[in-house]
């Protein structure tokens, strides 16, 4: 049976197929739907995990118990993981451990664009590159065979383009694989520095096995069409090589990345007069290639920053002239991503954003667009959990320096707290940093598309879950009572009291905003019949609505509306209009 | 029916872009067309620019549309029609919603709403077919089956039969869904 799925659908389909007994995984772009579309196969036991750390740990946990598992996790995802991954290329497995690891070149959802593959090469872990959804399915199967024959975790690392885009796919069945015996094996699996030192040597040999196998593996696919030119390339680099060059050019398209297959790279540019290297970011094969003694190019014309696209690669190699169009005088207006309409994150920034005395740390999810126009609150982020640590670090300088007049705010949702900011509190409690922390509570992972998460009471297979109280674990944490304050950010007079009140707090303080993503079907539901509307007679036209930066009010022809189709009645409007121009209307729930 | 083409889907985050390319796609799969689509997640989503790519054919390698190769663009809102102009092919045609979502800025006065691009667009020699697909689908009770009113142009101008995406509206809608999705593509594929 023939299906169309994205490449996160194929891999999903692939571990399936593949036997997997166990998933975990934290969200992220462009990674999340994987376990997504894996928990819909009731066979495969899968969790979202707090972190990605937390996920890897787990898997190599069912690994050494036998069981077939997964990981998953977007590039960055991998930095936070990379303490279990490197030591786990020494232990090794016992039922099979895959690791998918999805770059994003072009950082559509993304704070930056490394690329993974070198971290195949510095932990001496094997990487598989699929082209497109079919190879997805299949390359998370072959991975279950390789690190099971070579006691090695392997690495499939996939791009944006990759898990996004939607190719045919052929269904098979799943095939049951039992879960393998435990036996102790304390030489193996502690990783004591006397164990450590007997396994690196066993990693090299495996290195030079891998190395061997992949020489003749069918994972790496010669198309034989001309000995003029000859294109090394892979993943979805080699769909944009094929669409440019088609027949034109012959090409080794390399499905296991690392150890590279040498002796094949050798023979198949032997005889080709030109070679090209085609792949994204950085030129990690063309290096390599480069070192085996062959010449060839590709990293001299193919840009190092951003997403290719068979444009580029046409401009770049073949020059080819650019179709000018009939020019236009009319211009599409820049539309940067906003906070949407009715969100809860906008209620409460918009209580400080005037507050000028305010330096905000800001964390990864939605609230990220704090730092955006009109708001403007945010004044960093740097990844994901760093608000409140950072935070720690600006407040503690504000107070070597005596400054009292500034103070730190630390922005933080709900499941970004649970993935890394809860270690940033301890530290602000433990060594007495007076920084306010305020957590987003949002009820979701909104980011990525409506994930559960350790707050929301419910896990990935869709199951009751054990929910983590958010204002319990502060207080269990050190905070006092009398520091910790819980509003709903849509009420503006009492959300600007509890800043006041923080910003002269001279001891940790936590304010919890509780409010549901406005996205969620539940408030859609409950919210679909509650709207506000401008009275056009009052209204005098000052945009003091206008500056919420609410999607839903726009200005025409010099009068201001609200979209009734966009407007959930957050009543943010109606608070900050000064001329009670702004009326309830529906059966409104915010009133 | 058309044998291949490249068509471009954008809009706004939000406005139902990739469910109308995967509509789109599932008809093309079961006439045994070769299909690629790539869509965009995550922070894109949240009111930007966004877009989806179908590409079709007898075999299709890459999953993006290059500039200048588009045969259509289906705008999903007025000024976003523009913002993508450079991929059309020479000939192409854009199906574009008159629907305006005006962003921050422009609400600000720090940039122009471009209210006259269609027409500029129909001057300068561009083919432009311009619905109020909209106001259609809140007048059939439901804004978000605009995406269904410009698919059903799409769909007739592809020489795709309206018999085949019925059927998969049924298949991939819920029941109570089906029926207004099922008016919006007949009113789209009846423009």
């Amino acid at each position: 049976m023939k299906s169309l799925m994205t490449g996160n659908e194929a891999l999903a389909r692939g571990a399936y197929e593949a036997g997997a007994h166990f998933a975990s995984a934290y969200p992220g772009t462009p990674s999340t739907e994987i376990l997504e579309n894996l928990a819909k196969y009731k066979e495969v036991y899968s969790e979202w995990a707090p972190n990605e750390k937390v996920g890897m740990e787990a898997a190599s946990g069912a690994s050494i118990m036998g069981a077939r598992a997964l990981t998953t996790m977007k590039h960055v995802g991998l930095n936070v993981a990379a303490d279990p991954f490197f030591t786990m290329a020494y232990i090794g497995v016992n039922g099979g451990l895959v690791i998918i690891n999805a770059d994003d070149p072009g950082m559509h959802s993304s704070q930056n664009e490394q690329d993974n593959r070198y971290y195949a090469l510095h932990a001496k872990v094997p990487m598989l590159e699929p082209s497109d959804s079919e190879e997805c399915r299949i390359f998370v199967k072959k991975a279950y065979e390789i690190s099971e024959e070579f006691d090695t975790p392997v690495l499939i690392r996939t791009t944006t383009r990759v898990n996004h885009s939607k190719s045919l796919v052929n269904l098979e069945d799943r095939k049951e694989v039992a879960i393998r015996e435990y036996k102790k094996d304390k030489l193996k699996n502690v990783m004591t520095p006397g164990h450590a030192q007997r396994r690196h040597p066993v990693v090299e040999e495996r290195l030079v096995s891998l190395r061997h196998f992949n020489n003749a593996s069918s994972l790496n696919i010669v198309e034989k069409n001309t000995k003029k030119l000859g294109i090394v390339t892979s993943g979805i680099s080699y769909a944009y090589a094929k669409e440019v060059f088609g027949e034109n050019a012959s090409y080794l398209k390399l499905g296991m990345t690392f150890p590279l297959p040498t002796e094949l790279i050798l023979e198949f540019t032997r005889d080709m007069e030109e070679i090209l290297v085609i792949e994204e970011n950085e030129p990690y094969l063309e290096k390599e290639i480069k070192a085996l003694g062959i010449v060839c190019r590709g990293r001299d014309v193919l840009p190092i920053c951003g997403e290719l696209n068979p444009e580029t690669i046409r401009e770049a190699f073949l020059g080819a002239e650019k179709k000018e169009m009939i020019p236009m005088e009319s211009k599409s207006p820049t539309r940067p991503p906003v906070l949407c309409a009715g969100c809860p994150h906008r209620g409460f920034f918009n209580a400080l954003k005037t507050d000028r005395d305010i330096i905000a740390s800001g964390d990864i999810g939605c609230y990220t667009l704090g730092a955006m126009d009109p708001i403007n609150v945010t004044d960093t982020v740097i990844c994901m959990g760093a608000s409140i640590s950072a935070g720690t670090g600006m407040q503690k300088v504000l107070d070597i320096q005596g400054n009292t007049k500034k103070k730190v705010f630390s922005f933080i949702g709900d499941s970004t707290f649970f993935h890394s900011g809860i270690t940033g509190l301890v530290n602000s409690i433990y060594n007495k940093i007076p920084v306010v922390t305020v957590i987003m509570d949002n009820r979701t992972t909104g980011m990525t598309g409506h994930q559960e998460n350790p707050g929301t009471g419910k896990t990935l297979m869709g199951e009751e879950a054990g929910d983590i109280n958010i204002p319990m674990l502060v207080r269990s944490l050190g905070i006092k009572d009398e520091n910790i304050k819980i509003i709903n950010p849509y009420y503006q007079d009492k959300a600007k009291e509890v800043v006041k009140e923080a910003k002269a707090a001279t001891e940790p303080f936590v304010i919890i905003t509780q409010e549901p993503c406005a996205l969620l079907k539940d408030v859609q539901i409950l919210r679909r019949n509650s709207y506000v509307e401008i009275d056009q007679e009052k209204c005098r036209k000052c945009k003091t609505c206008v500056r919420t930066g609410c999607p839903a009010i726009y200005i025409k022809d010099g009068s201001v509306f609200i979209d009734r189709e966009m407007c959930n009645g957050c009543t943010l409007c109606y608070q900050v209009c000064p001329f009670d121009a702004i009326e309830k209307k529906g059966d409104l729930v915010n009133a | 029916m058309r044998k291949e083409a490249n068509i471009l889907f954008v809009g706004v985050g939000g406005q139902g872009t990739i469910s109308a390319s995967n509509l789109l796609s599932a008809a093309l799969i079961e006439l045994g067309y070769d299909v690629k689509m790539s869509e965009v997640h995550g922070m894109a989503q949240r009111g930007g620019s966004v877009s989806t790519q179908v590409r079709y054919g007898e075999k299709v390698h890459s999953p993006l549309i290059e500039k200048g190769t588009a045969d259509y663009i289906i705008s999903f809102e007025k000024s976003e029609s523009g913002r993508w102009l450079e991929f059309l092919k020479e000939n192409g045609t854009v199906i574009s919603s008159d629907h305006e979502i005006r962003p921050y800025s422009v609400n600000m006065g720090k940039e122009v709403y471009p209210e006259g691009i269609i027409e500029e667009m129909q001057e300068k020699g561009y083919h432009v077919k311009s619905v109020d697909a909209q106001s259609k689908a809140i007048e059939l009770g439901n804004a978000k089956v605009a995406n269904m009113v410009l698919l059903g142009i799409l769909a007739k101008d592809l020489g795709l039969e309206k018999d085949l995406l019925n059927r998969l509206i049924e298949q991939y809608f819920k029941p109570a869904l089906q029926e207004v999705n099922l008016k919006a593509m007949d009113l789209g594929y009846s423009l």
